[in-house]
């Protein structure tokens, strides 16, 4: 089972005791400060987690695995994700998280 | 962005809520998510992307320079997949391959 905003939101009801409400509503803005960060262009970065960086792609030449036939990829801005060092080590078995 | 201007965002929309309060959720969600890693287990926040672990098994390398064989220990690397929402929020063009 993979862990969505509900179990986020569970999570901050019973360790906070926030009501769900306000823990929804929380939880949401999180996720939606970082994506409206990244699409102003800036990237975000989560000391202890990771950072979340933008790259520019140039274009290139690409296929449709379908049909095989060739078309251009378009320029395009994409988001990528480095966890830090700490997070690394985590989930790694050493080292504390945060 | 920093973790700190996050925090900053989330609490401009809670006026109610006691900074302290958002701050302590902020660090409440970044360790649920890092924990969810470390056991494994998938994350998926729909618009946002979803976060997964990348193992890359045990394996036997060489060192270049002296040919010497050592054994390269298995590697857990957390990974993130932007979700639709987000990449298209992100990029500047419309994407030509879907």
């Amino acid at each position: 089972m993979a862990v969505t905003k509900a179990e986020i939101v569970d999570m901050l009801f019973s360790t906070m005791g926030l009501n769900k409400r306000e823990a929804k509503s929380v939880t949401e803005s999180f996720f939606e400060g970082i994506r409206e960060t990244l699409a102003k262009g800036e990237e975000v970065k989560l000391s202890g987690f990771g950072n979340f960086s933008l790259r520019e792609k140039n274009p290139r030449p690409g296929r449709n695995p379908k049909t095989g036939i060739e078309i251009t990829i378009t320029a395009r801005r994409v988001v990528t994700f480095h966890p830090s060092q700490k997070l690394k080590a985590y989930v790694n078995g050493d080292g504390a998280r945060e | 962005m920093t973790k700190s201007e996050l925090i900053k965002y989330i609490s401009a929309k809670h006026p109610l809520l006691p900074p302290r309060d958002i701050e302590n959720a902020t660090r409440h969600i970044l360790e649920y998510l890092s924990d969810a890693l470390q056991q494994d287990e998938r994350i998926e926040i729909r618009g946002f992307g979803s976060f997964s672990l990348h193992i890359r098994p045990e394996k036997v390398g060489r060192n270049p320079r002296t040919g010497e064989s050592v054994r390269v220990p298995e590697k857990r690397v957390p990974h993130f997949k932007a979700g639709k929402e987000l990449r298209e929020q992100v990029d500047y063009a419309p994407a030509s391959v879907s």
